[in-house]
C-alpha cells in the first residue's frame, strides 16, 4: 500500500514536470512571434497565448510544491491578463485607452 | 458592445474578488494592498468599456479625497491604541458572535487595512486618470 503511494507520487511528479518542459517550449516559440511578428496585433496576441500558459505554470508549480497558495496568483494573472490585452486591444484600435466621450 | 457585455459581468467578479483579497489577507495570501489594486483594476475595466464621463456620473467619487481618508483611517486606528494605554501601532483581536457566520475573530490589523486599501484606490486611481486627462 505504502509502495503504491510513493508510486503514484512519483508518476504526478513525472508527469508534472514533463508537462512544465512542453509549456516552456510553448513560451519559447510564442516569444519568437512577439518578437518576430511583423504586425503589432502578433504580439498583442502571442502575449495573450504567452500569459495563458504562465497560468498554467503557476498551477503546475501548485502541484509540485503541494500547495494551495498558488490558485488566487492563477486568478490574478488571468484577470490583469485580460485588462491588459483589453487595453492594447483598444489603443491599436482607437489610439485612445480611455475615453474623454463615448457616444 | 462585446466589451461592454463582458465588463458588465466581470467587474463584479473583479469586485467580489478584490473583496475576497482584502478580507483573506490575515491567514491567506492577500491584504489590503492587492485587494485595492484589484479594485481601481475593476474601476479602470469600466473606464476602458464606457468612457470617462459615463463613469464619473456613475461613480462620483473624487480620487484625491480618499488617500486622505484611507490615510486619516490608518492613523487614527494606530492613535486608537493610545486609549488604552499601550504603544503606537499595538493591536489586539477578539473573538466576537456574529449573527449569519458564527464566532470570528475580529483584528484592529483590519481597519489598518482598510486604510491601506482606500489610500491604494486613491492613489492608482489618482495616477491612471491625470495620465489619461492630458490633451
Amino acid at each position: 500500500m505504502n509502495s503504491f503511494v510513493n508510486t503514484s507520487e512519483q508518476i504526478v511528479q513525472v508527469v508534472t514536470i514533463i508537462c512544465m518542459v512542453v509549456i516552456s517550449i510553448s513560451i519559447i516559440l510564442l516569444m519568437y512571434r512577439v518578437i518576430v511578428g511583423p504586425t503589432n496585433p502578433d504580439r498583442a496576441v502571442a502575449l495573450d497565448a504567452i500569459g495563458i500558459n504562465l497560468m498554467a505554470l503557476a498551477g503546475l508549480v501548485a502541484i509540485l510544491l503541494l500547495t494551495t497558495r498558488l490558485n488566487d496568483v492563477i486568478l490574478l494573472i488571468g484577470i490583469l491578463l485580460f485588462i491588459g490585452t483589453v487595453a492594447f486591444s483598444k489603443y491599436l484600435e482607437m489610439g485612445v485607452v480611455i475615453d474623454r466621450d463615448l457616444d | 458592445m462585446i466589451l461592454r457585455t463582458t465588463t458588465t459581468l466581470i467587474a463584479f467578479i473583479l469586485f467580489g474578488f478584490s473583496i475576497y483579497l482584502f478580507l483573506a489577507g490575515h491567514s491567506a495570501p492577500g491584504g489590503g494592498f492587492i485587494g485595492g489594486l484589484m479594485t481601481s483594476a475593476a474601476i479602470l475595466l469600466m473606464f476602458m468599456a464606457y468612457g470617462h464621463r459615463a463613469v464619473t456620473t456613475i461613480l462620483p467619487i473624487n480620487y484625491r479625497l480618499l488617500i486622505s481618508i484611507g490615510l486619516f483611517i490608518a492613523v487614527l486606528t494606530s492613535v486608537g491604541s493610545f486609549l488604552f494605554g499601550e504603544p503606537f501601532l499595538s493591536q489586539t483581536f477578539e473573538y466576537f458572535y456574529v449573527p449569519v457566520l458564527g464566532e470570528k475573530e475580529l483584528a484592529t490589523a483590519l481597519l489598518f487595512d482598510l486604510g491601506v486599501y482606500f489610500t491604494v484606490i486613491g492613489v492608482s486611481m489618482t495616477i491612471i486618470l491625470t495620465i489619461a486627462d492630458d490633451r
